[in-house]
C-alpha cells in the first residue's frame, strides 16, 4: 500500500547557546498516523515539535508539510495544530471561547461556529462546560478543552506535547484510549511526544525513539521492543539485561552461538568469532528452572526475589559473577524458587538481540 | 495564657500613631474647613456653611475642573502609549539587560522633579536646546514657542509620571505565560491579532493599575503647569494652590481638595471593580 507523506523533516539542525539540540533529525510522516517521539527530558524532542509547528526556526533543514516547504512560515500560516503540555488555555476565555478561538480567526460563521463547538465538546466529553472558565476546570477537563480547541481547527497535522504529563496513572490510560479513539474517529496525523514508553507502545503507529537530538530508531511498536537497535533504545523501552559476549561461531540451526556467563549463550544476529558485541535481553523473556531443558544453556543461582503487585522480579547470578534480571508472573517455570536455589538457564535466540559491536565502555 | 486573636499586636502602635497624626488628623481639619466661612481678612470663622461647595459649582471652577481632567486623561494616554511598548520590549528582553534598562529609567526618577522639570524649561525656551537644534539644521527659521503652552504642560506631565505606567505594566509583561500566545499563533492568529487577543487582556491589570497611578497624581500636580504652561494652564491642584495661599480662600481650598479627593476616590473603586483587584496590590 502506497502510503501518502504529509510531512517530512529534512536534516534539521538547531542549537540554543551553542549548545546542540537536534543534529541532522530526518523524518517522514505518513497521512493519518500515530507517530511517538519517545526519548528522556532534553533529548530534543519538544524542539522537534516546535520546529514543525513553526515556533522554533531550524538552523539547518528543511521542514516539508503537504509537499510545500515551510520551512520559513510563520506558525500561523502552517494548518498544524499543537497541544501543550501546560493545556496554554486562554485563562481570560471561558471554554466555548477557546474552543472557537481559531475559528472565529478564520472568520467562519457564528452559527457554523456554536455547532461546531458544540460537537467538540461532544467529541470529548464535555457538553454543558462551554461557559465555565478554564481555572474551574480539573486538571482532564482541560486537557480535553485543549485537545478539542486543536482539532476543531481540523489540523493536517496536529501535534502533542507530553499532553497526558500532568495527570495521574489512572487518567492517563483513559485519556491513551480516548486519544487513540479520537484519532481514529477523525484520521488526524498525530505526531505526539512522550518521555513514558507505555504511552508510546499503547498508542503509536510507530515510534521513534531520541536521544541527544538524534532519532535512533524509527519502527513499528513491535519492532522497537522486539529488536532494538542501540543500548539505549534497548534500556529505554523496557527492561532489558545487557550481555558483554563473545562470538564463537553458530550452531547447527543457524543461531550465533557466544560465550558469556562460564557458558555458551545463543542469539540471532551476524557476528565474526572472536568478536565482541553487546547483547539486549528484556528481562520478561529469561527462562529458568531447576532442571535442565531444551535451550538451557547457562547455570546459575537464584539471588532474591522482589514482589512488586502483578510482577515479580529475580535477579540471578551467574558463576563468573555476572547478574541476570529476571521478570514474570512469579512462576518462573517452577514456581517462585528461593534463594540460594540452583537454577539452568535460558532463552529462544531470536530473543537476545545486538544492540552494539564491541562492548560498553566499563567507565559508564 | 490567652491572647486576644483580635487585638491587633503592639508592633502597629507607631504605624497607627503615625497615621492618626499625619493623614487622619489633617484629613479631618480639612472637612472641617470645608465647611467653614472665610474670615474678611485672614482665617477661617468658625460657622457651618456650605457656600464653598455651592461655589464648587461656579462655571470659573467647573472649567478648571474639565481641563484638569483633560489634562489627566491626556497624560494618562500618552503615557500608556508610550510607556506600554517600553515596558513591553524591556520585558522581553535578555535578563541581565532588563534591570540596566529599568535603573536608567529610575535614576532620573529619583531626583528631584522640580530640578528635571527646570531641565524641560531649558530645553523648551524659544532659544533652547530644541529651537536651537531645529534652526541649526534649517527645519525653522524662527523660534517656536515651545514653552509656556498646552503642549509643554502635557509633556512635562507626561515625562514626570511614566514612570509609574512602565513599572505597572511592566510587572505585569513579566507574569506573562508566553506559551499562551504561542497558542494564540499556532491556532491561526497573526503577531498583531495575538497581541490583542491575547497579550493585551493578560497585561491589562497593569494597564489598569498603570493608568490609575498616573491618572490620580496628574489630577493634582500643580508645579509643572506652572513652570512649564506659565500659569495660563489652571488646574485643579493649581487652583487649590491659588485658593490657599494667594486668595486665602481656606474654605473654598478645603471644598477643592475633598471635591477633589472624591474624584480620586471615584476612580479607585472603578478600577477595583474593573480590575477586581480589591486589595489594591496593583497598585503597590
Amino acid at each position: 500500500m502506497e502510503q501518502e507523506v504529509i510531512l517530512s523533516l529534512e536534516n534539521i539542525h538547531k542549537s540554543f547557546d551553542g549548545q546542540k539540540a537536534l543534529c541532522g533529525i530526518d523524518l517522514t510522516i505518513y497521512k493519518g498516523e500515530f507517530l511517538t517521539l519517545l526519548g528522556p527530558s532534553g533529548c530534543g524532542k519538544t524542539t522537534t515539535l516546535r520546529i514543525i509547528a513553526g515556533l522554533e526556526s531550524p538552523d539547518e533543514g528543511r521542514v516539508i508539510l503537504g509537499g510545500t516547504d515551510v520551512t520559513d512560515w510563520e506558525p500561523n500560516k502552517r494548518g498544524v495544530n499543537t497541544v501543550f503540555q501546560s493545556y496554554a488555555l486562554f485563562p481570560h476565555m471561558n471554554v466555548e471561547n477557546n474552543i472557537a478561538y481559531g475559528l472565529k480567526l478564520r472568520k467562519v460563521p457564528k452559527e457554523e461556529i456554536k455547532k461546531q463547538v458544540e460537537e467538540m465538546l461532544e467529541l470529548v466529553q464535555l457538553p454543558g462546560f462551554g461557559e465555565r472558565m478554564p481555572s474551574q476546570l480539573s486538571g482532564g477537563q482541560r486537557q480535553r478543552v485543549a485537545i478539542a480547541r486543536a482539532i476543531v481547527n481540523k489540523p493536517s497535522v496536529l501535534l502533542l506535547d507530553e499532553p497526558l504529563g500532568a495527570l495521574d496513572l489512572q487518567l492517563r490510560r483513559q485519556m491513551q484510549v480516548e486519544l487513540k479513539r479520537l484519532q481514529q474517529k477523525l484520521g488526524i496525523t498525530f505526531v505526539y511526544i512522550t518521555h513514558d514508553q507505555e504511552e508510546a507502545l499503547n498508542m503509536s503507529d510507530r515510534i521513534g525513539i531520541m536521544n541527544q537530538g538524534k532519532i535512533l530508531q524509527l519502527g513499528t511498536p513491535e519492532e522497537i521492543y522486539e529488536h532494538p537497535k542501540s543500548r539505549f533504545a534497548a534500556q529505554f523501552i523496557g527492561q532489558s539485561n545487557i550481555l558483554k559476549a563473545t562470538v564463537t561461531g553458530r550452531d547447527a540451526a543457524g543461531n550465533l552461538t557466544l560465550s558469556f556467563g562460564g557458558g555458551t549463550i545463543l542469539a540471532s544476529g551476524q557476528g565474526e568469532p572472536g568478536e565482541k558485541v553487546t547483547l539486549s535481553l528484556r528481562t520478561e523473556r529469561v527462562r529458568y528452572g531447576r532442571e535442565p531443558r531444551q535451550g538451557f544453556t547457562l547455570s546459575g543461582q537464584v539471588k532474591n526475589n522482589h514482589y512488586s503487585g502483578g510482577m515479580m522480579r529475580t535477579v540471578l547470578t551467574l558463576p563468573t559473577g555476572e547478574e541476570l534480571l529476571v521478570s514474570g508472573m512469579g512462576d518462573g517455570i517452577e514456581g517462585r524458587l528461593p534463594a540460594g536455589t540452583q537454577v539452568h538457564i535460558g532463552w529462544d535466540p531470536a530473543c537476545a538481540v545486538i544492540v552494539e559491536r564491541g562492548w560498553p565502555d566499563e567507565a559508564e | 495564657m490567652k491572647r486576644n486573636k483580635n487585638r491587633p499586636p503592639i508592633t502597629l502602635l507607631p504605624m497607627a500613631l503615625w497615621t492618626t497624626v499625619f493623614v487622619a488628623v489633617p484629613l479631618v481639619y480639612v472637612l472641617g474647613l470645608s465647611f467653614m466661612k472665610k474670615a474678611a481678612t485672614w482665617g477661617v470663622v468658625a460657622e457651618f456653611s456650605l457656600d464653598s461647595y455651592k461655589n464648587l459649582l461656579n462655571p470659573v471652577y467647573l472649567k478648571v475642573f474639565a481641563q484638569s481632567f483633560w489634562v489627566a486623561i491626556l497624560t494618562t494616554v500618552f503615557a500608556l502609549l508610550i510607556g506600554y511598548p517600553f515596558a513591553y520590549f524591556t520585558a522581553k528582553l535578555p535578563k541581565k539587560h532588563r534591570s540596566l534598562v529599568l535603573m536608567l529609567m529610575l535614576v532620573p526618577f529619583w531626583t528631584n522633579s522640580l530640578v528635571r522639570i527646570y531641565g524641560w524649561m531649558i530645553l523648551l525656551r524659544s532659544q533652547g536646546v530644541i529651537n536651537g537644534l531645529l534652526m541649526q539644521f534649517g527645519v525653522i527659521d524662527k523660534p517656536l514657542k515651545l514653552l509656556y503652552t498646552f503642549g509643554a504642560v502635557l509633556v512635562g506631565m507626561v515625562y514626570a509620571l511614566l514612570p509609574f505606567m512602565v513599572l505597572a505594566i511592566y510587572n505585569s509583561v513579566c507574569k506573562v505565560d508566553w506559551s499562551l500566545v504561542e497558542a494564540s499563533r499556532d491556532l491561526g492568529a497573526g503577531r498583531a491579532k495575538a497581541f490583542f487577543t491575547v497579550t493585551l487582556p493578560l497585561t491589562m491589570p497593569g494597564v489598569m493599575a498603570g493608568c490609575v497611578l498616573v491618572f490620580i497624581p496628574s489630577v493634582g500636580l500643580f508645579f509643572i503647569s506652572d513652570l512649564l504652561g506659565g500659569a495660563k494652564t489652571m488646574l485643579l491642584g493649581n487652583l487649590i494652590k491659588n485658593e490657599l495661599l494667594s486668595a486665602k480662600n481656606w474654605p473654598m481650598g478645603a471644598a477643592l481638595s475633598i471635591a477633589m479627593m472624591a474624584v480620586t476616590l471615584l476612580v479607585i473603586r472603578l478600577y477595583q471593580h474593573f480590575s477586581r483587584d480589591q486589595n489594591l496590590e496593583g497598585l503597590l
